[in-house]
């Protein structure tokens, strides 16, 4: 049984590697490095050029490219190639938390959940800091979350269809081949059973 | 037979990955790189005879905090999922509380929004799984 875990993983990883494929490196494409992968200069392309935009449409012309934007934020290896999380941390967006008072920021949770896992990854941590900065309580809670201990239940699997962290990560948040992001604490030797909830000290 | 139900649920899990590795690999194969998350929304703009909406999130999100559109406004975190038309939109709400010519481009921009190429189904791209959750027949049906 592990044995086909294993290889649905392998699938999986193998579809993630090779994402957009297209066409590139005019010199020699077929022996072309990751040649499944999309090579830097067709990332990000402007709305014209990305296939889901009508170029023969006048309102797509006077639409912003992505890379004029992206191009001061940090950036990450996945999604957009921009590390969101970062760029709100480090000012260089301020997205408004009220849509008409720009002033406003959020009261940001500062409680961890540590969720251990069954199988081999690192334990989960999830921030409630980074989360409510962007979101409150009644978006997550509770139709996707119940708030209580044990009571969400969640894999891998339920979350590449779009359930529980599903619903905004693999879709806008960062996806899932960002394992270590989520599965970022080293699991205790002797594991204690249950998820273990921790409240960390404020920065 | 506790033991062939975990079986079971295993087999169950890997079934899925497998699936969604599949769905992710055929809809990855070929045309549309569009900005992960760009959202197009065609539940029933073709059928009125406009190009479908392309919603892109990276450039919400540089200016608005998720919670504005998915608490204030009730924009549903499924594509397809809240129902949005013209009629609502005009009265002010979901994209209509901004787009109303004041905060952004009003609803006489028509071709800003429905930019998409026709034949686009509703869908977030680059996503998991690259299909809308809701049904459109179940979101678009009430008008």
């Amino acid at each position: 049984m592990a044995k086909t875990m294993l290889m649905a993983y392998a699938a999986l990883i193998f579809a993630l590697a090779g994402m957009p494929a297209v066409a590139q490196d005019a010199a020699d494409p077929a022996n072309a490095f990751n040649r499944l992968l999309d090579p830097a200069a067709q990332r990000n392309p402007p709305p014209a050029e990305d296939g889901i935009h009508d170029p023969a449409n006048a309102g797509t012309r006077m639409l912003q490219a992505p890379l004029e934007a992206f191009g001061p934020l940090p950036k990450r290896n996945s999604g957009n190639r921009v590390d969101w999380v970062g760029a709100q941390a480090s000012g260089k967006i301020r997205p408004r938390w009220n849509a008409a008072d720009p002033k406003e920021s959020a009261a940001a949770l500062d409680l961890n959940i540590v969720r251990e896992v069954k199988g081999s990854m690192p334990d989960v941590v999830f921030p409630h800091k980074q989360h409510t900065e962007l979101l409150d309580c009644g978006v997550c809670h509770p139709a996707i979350f119940e708030m209580q201990k044990g009571a969400n239940q969640m894999s891998m699997a339920a979350i590449l269809l779009g359930q529980g962290c599903g619903a905004c990560h693999g879709r806008v948040a960062f996806p899932v081949v960002e394992c270590r992001l989520c599965h970022s604490r080293a699991k205790k030797a002797a594991a204690t059973g249950a998820a273990a909830v921790g409240r960390q000290a404020r920065r | 037979m506790r033991q062939r139900l975990k079986d079971g649920i295993n087999g169950w899990a890997a079934l899925c990955t497998m699936v969604a590795a599949l769905l992710l690999a055929a809809g990855n194969a070929g045309e549309a790189r569009a900005e992960y998350g760009d959202v197009v929304m065609n539940q029933s703009s073709e059928a009125a005879g406009m190009r479908p909406v392309v919603f892109p999130h990276w450039f919400h999100r540089v200016r608005y905090s998720c919670k504005v559109c998915h608490s204030d406004l009730g924009i549903k975190l499924e594509a397809g999922g809240t129902g949005i038309d013209m009629l609502k939109i005009i009265d002010g709400a979901y994209c209509g509380a901004c787009h109303n010519g004041n905060v952004a481009w009003s609803v006489e921009r028509c071709d800003l929004c429905h930019s998409g190429k026709p034949g686009t189904r509703t869908q977030v791209h680059q996503s998991a799984i690259q299909k809308p959750l809701a049904p459109a027949a179940a979101s678009g049906a009430k008008k």
